[in-house]
């Protein structure tokens, strides 16, 4: 009973009820008939698409920023990044040149570009969170913003001769959404473009078993990204990190620059964000730019709340445990959704509730434990 | 005999958490005198006082034990509103004004006198206008009434200096009606000396219209000056209730103070080492920190090696700031020399870096990082100044968990840490244990000099006595030299070789442990006096 009562506190309420809501949904599409393999996929598919994003929520967090809803300046970095990249290919007329390295060579340099950008973008971002502290929160909500409507401007300029991203009409500036199915788009996760464009020796990248489909490049990129994170977060400089984001004053007392590792913890985050948005470009097949990343922000910061994170403290289990729940539900709901009434908006209404519901929950117990 | 006394407050007892902190404390004034109310830090004084005002905190800890007699008659003060319609006022420490207002509305403030209009008639008083013209006339008799003629009354608070915001604060006291009783707590802290005295002129006034007024205080020269009688406690115990004439300052020091029986450190482990006035460990050279509350303003004092040297004083005359800016929380100046070396403590970490460790007064807030593992506390600083339980691989320096679960175990035994093992959230310690491993974490360091703030602060006797007496056997085995800053005397005595008394900033002197009561009492009150031994 007593390690009932330890486990039901380590678990958490909020956590608790998704992950039976989860549960519920899960079992309610196999009763309504959906394949199970078809399920799995999709969840798994969506996990690892979001986990990268979400992972960049720690660093964060352990450095005491809180969370970071500004990463949308390293989403924009990581599309400024993949557009550059893109046109830079078309350019260059790799495809024709490199043949399968193509996209290979896009996407590097796609990374490339876009953590550049983000270390750049990401210190003087850090630096502007050291003027604000205490409420980093809510002007790290704003950056993120306002971030994205520059960029809308950004993108509406940029005169690109890839006809993939500009607008058919051959005016100035990018489209809404660009595929990248002649690029990277799927390069890591799809069994389809693996097999199409990739030698033989690269199958085992994503291929299928029986109806499940498993996209193992994309596996091992998102795990060797978290174990990165993981270890470093084991290393002088992050426990120095962890430490600055715990407590000030003991760290400033152990004699570390507390703004330093501030601004260091901000930097990491937001280049996570550019890589994330590329890994999540690849495995959706699409770019999305303009007022598509607006919200990706509060999704991030919803999942890993989920996790069982707190805005002071964050771990890789709670970026793989609130992804899984966030995005499962949301994957799940959908045809279960559809099957029993028909409001086709349903899964967005759920996302919404989800994440605003627990971002408030989560920092309404902050501000108690300070009282 | 008790309807010779305006208050009567008798066997009055208050536990907090278990913890008493009043036992069986008599007060009694008499109408229109000064009574002065004296004792150390923690003698019972604030909370004496928020019993009187029926404070909220009083009553959602348990209420107290105890009578109030007010007027010959037993009152049952239940929150401040019955304490203010029973005429009791307070003059605050901090000012509880509006700086926007003007001094007429502050004073006036919660009591506007208003009058009856169309509106108010139909909605009820909150809609009355203000009657300025009444209003300013009472402020303006209040203020001169304390001899404050040259304070308008339409002035903002709002950039007054701190003598005239006090004064503005006793006038609203003045102002309300019937009142019988002032509680004046420490209002001298924060005043310049002139303004001090101008204070106490105007408390013999108010007196003199029949006021009775309380006096909190650490300063025993005023109290000489102004106070009629006194009440003194210790230790949240009835001392004396004296007449000042019948008294001196030597002996109102010595009964605040009064040595306590108890042994705090086994006599045999003091033992007797040789020291020499050669070799210094840590010298201070008009030394400042700007620490707000807790100021240093130009300190001189050479610390031997090997000592354990005391640093004594009352709250918030500086002896927290000395420890805390030399690990740079906070702005420095003039030169610190550790081994003869000048350190510069604008770099952080520089006090590390010279062998210096620190335990922090303040557990919680700099000392531990609580939401992390015992282990993580204890290795933090080892691992960041001298790249201690780090494993090297590649350019990386990644944690050597085997090593510092290890030496966190060692930690806990050699200490007697009570937990459940190394990974165990520093926050959820007890305040003893916490204590320890703020202690393990600077003996990590292996420092040569041990800076201790505070050490017994919040934990029960048998810790204590455990941290004082590995301090000592540190010092003793180890040759590490400690100072130890702290609120008790009683501490600082037992184990100290020197201790200086702090005050206003400055070393006011240093003294032997075996120095009497009554010259410690002097010293901390800041009084430069002779005294017959």
């Amino acid at each position: 009973m007593k390690n009932l009562k330890t486990l039901y506190e380590n678990i958490g309420l909020p956590r608790l009820i998704i992950a039976l809501f989860f549960i519920l949904l899960v079992v309610a599409s196999l009763l309504l008939g959906f394949s199970p393999a078809a399920l799995f996929s999709d969840v798994v598919r969506r996990w690892l698409m979001y986990g990268t994003l979400v992972l960049a929520m720690v660093p964060g967090i352990q450095s005491g920023i809180g969370l970071n809803f500004g990463i949308s300046l390293g989403i924009s970095s990581g599309l400024l990044g993949a557009v550059l990249a893109m046109e830079i290919a078309f350019v260059r007329d790799w495809s024709t040149v490199h043949g399968a390295g193509a996209p290979w060579m896009t996407l590097l340099l796609a990374l490339a570009f876009g953590v550049l950008f983000a270390a750049i973008v990401g210190t003087l971002y850090g630096m502007l969170l050291n003027r604000v502290k205490g409420s980093e929160m809510t002007v790290s909500t704003y950056v993120g913003f306002s971030v994205i409507a520059f960029m809308n401007i950004v993108w509406l300029s940029l005169a690109f001769t890839n006809g993939e991203l500009s607008w058919p009409l051959q005016g100035q500036g990018l489209r809404n959404t660009a595929s990248l199915s002649g690029s990277f788009g799927g390069l890591l996760s799809n069994p389809d473009v693996v097999q199409a464009t990739q030698p033989e020796w690269l199958h085992w990248l994503a291929f299928r078993v029986g109806d499940f489909t498993i996209p193992l490049g994309l596996i091992l990129v998102f795990g060797l990204l978290c174990f990165f994170v993981w270890l470093f977060f084991r290393s002088k400089t992050g426990i120095a990190m962890s430490g600055a984001g715990e407590n000030q004053l003991f760290t400033t007392s152990s004699g570390i620059n507390v703004d330093r590792k501030r601004i260091q913890g901000t930097a990491i985050s937001t280049v996570l964000g550019a890589v994330g948005i590329i890994l999540y470009a690849q495995t959706y097949g699409f770019l999305q730019l303009y007022n598509a990343p607006l919200m990706m922000g509060f999704a991030s910061v919803a999942s890993i709340l989920i996790g069982g994170a707190t805005i002071r403290r964050a771990r890789i289990s709670h970026v793989l445990i609130g992804t899984l729940l966030f995005q499962g539900i949301l994957v799940t709901a959908l045809p279960v959704v559809n099957e029993v009434v028909e409001i086709g908006t349903l899964p967005e209404v759920l996302r919404i509730i989800i994440s605003n519901g627990i971002i408030l929950y989560a920092l309404s117990k902050t501000k108690g434990e300070n009282q | 005999m008790d309807d010779q006394y305006l208050l009567s407050m008798s066997n009055i007892s208050k536990e907090y958490y278990g913890n008493r902190v009043l036992k069986n404390v008599n007060l009694n004034v008499k109408t229109g005198e000064i009574h002065a109310l004296v004792g150390e830090n923690g003698a019972g004084k604030s909370t004496l006082m928020n019993i009187l005002f029926g404070m909220p905190v009083i009553f959602a800890t348990g209420g107290f034990e105890g009578e109030i007699v007010l007027n010959g008659q037993p009152t049952d003060v239940d929150c401040p509103h019955t304490a203010m319609n029973c005429g009791i006022g307070m003059v605050h420490q901090e000012f509880m004004l509006i700086p926007e207002f003007t001094v007429t509305e502050n004073i006036k403030l919660g009591r506007e006198i208003g009058e009856t209009t169309a509106l108010s008639k139909l909605f009820g008083p909150l809609l009355d206008k203000l009657n300025w013209k009444q209003m300013s006339g009472d402020s303006r008799k209040a203020l001169d009434s304390i001899g404050m003629m040259n304070i308008e009354e339409y002035t903002k608070v709002a950039g007054m200096p701190i003598g005239y915001k006090q004064f503005v604060e006793i006038a609203r006291e003045i102002d309300k009606s019937g009142i019988k009783l002032l509680v004046f707590d420490e209002p001298t802290a924060v005043l310049t000396e002139s303004e001090a005295d101008r204070l106490l002129e105007i408390m013999r006034l108010i007196a003199q219209k029949g006021i009775a007024i309380i006096f909190i205080t650490h300063r025993l020269t005023e109290v000489m000056a102004v106070a009629d009688s006194m009440t003194i406690l210790r230790d949240g115990e009835f001392v004396a209730r004296k007449d000042v004439k019948d008294t001196t300052l030597a002996n109102i020091a010595e009964l605040m103070i009064g040595r306590k029986v108890e042994k705090l450190v086994e006599e045999n482990l003091l033992g007797e080492r040789e020291l020499s006035d050669e070799k210094i460990a840590l010298e201070f050279r008009d030394y400042y920190v700007d620490m707000p509350g807790e100021r240093v303003r130009g300190m001189d004092v050479k610390i031997r090696e090997g000592e354990i040297f005391g640093f004594g004083g009352l709250a918030g005359q500086g002896k927290i700031g000395i420890a805390n800016g030399i690990m740079g929380l906070y702005d420095t100046a003039g030169e610190v020399l550790a081994y003869g070396k000048p350190m510069d403590l604008s770099k952080l970490g520089e006090a590390l870096r010279h062998d210096i460790a620190f335990v922090s007064e303040d557990r919680r807030g700099v000392g531990l990082l609580l939401g992390e593992s015992i282990e993580r506390n204890i290795t933090f600083s080892a691992m960041q100044i001298k790249d201690e339980f780090l494993t090297k691989i590649g350019p990386m320096k990644i944690l050597n968990k085997s090593a510092a679960d290890t030496h966190a175990k060692d930690m806990i035994k050699l200490l007697d840490i009570r937990c459940t093992g190394p990974a165990q959230t520093a926050g959820s310690l007890s305040g003893g244990n916490q204590q320890k491993v703020c202690l393990a974490r600077a003996l990590t360091m292996a420092p040569k000099i041990l800076i201790v703030s505070e050490p017994t602060r919040g934990i029960d006797i048998g810790a204590k006595k455990l941290v004082l007496e590995y301090l000592t056997k540190i010092n003793r085995e180890l040759g590490t030299t400690i100072i130890m800053i702290s609120s008790e005397l009683v501490e600082l005595r037992s184990l100290c070789d020197r201790i200086a008394i702090v005050s206003e900033g400055k070393v006011f002197s240093i003294m032997h442990p075996d120095d009497p009561d009554a010259a410690y009492g002097l010293a901390m009150a800041g009084v430069r006096e002779e005294v017959a031994s």
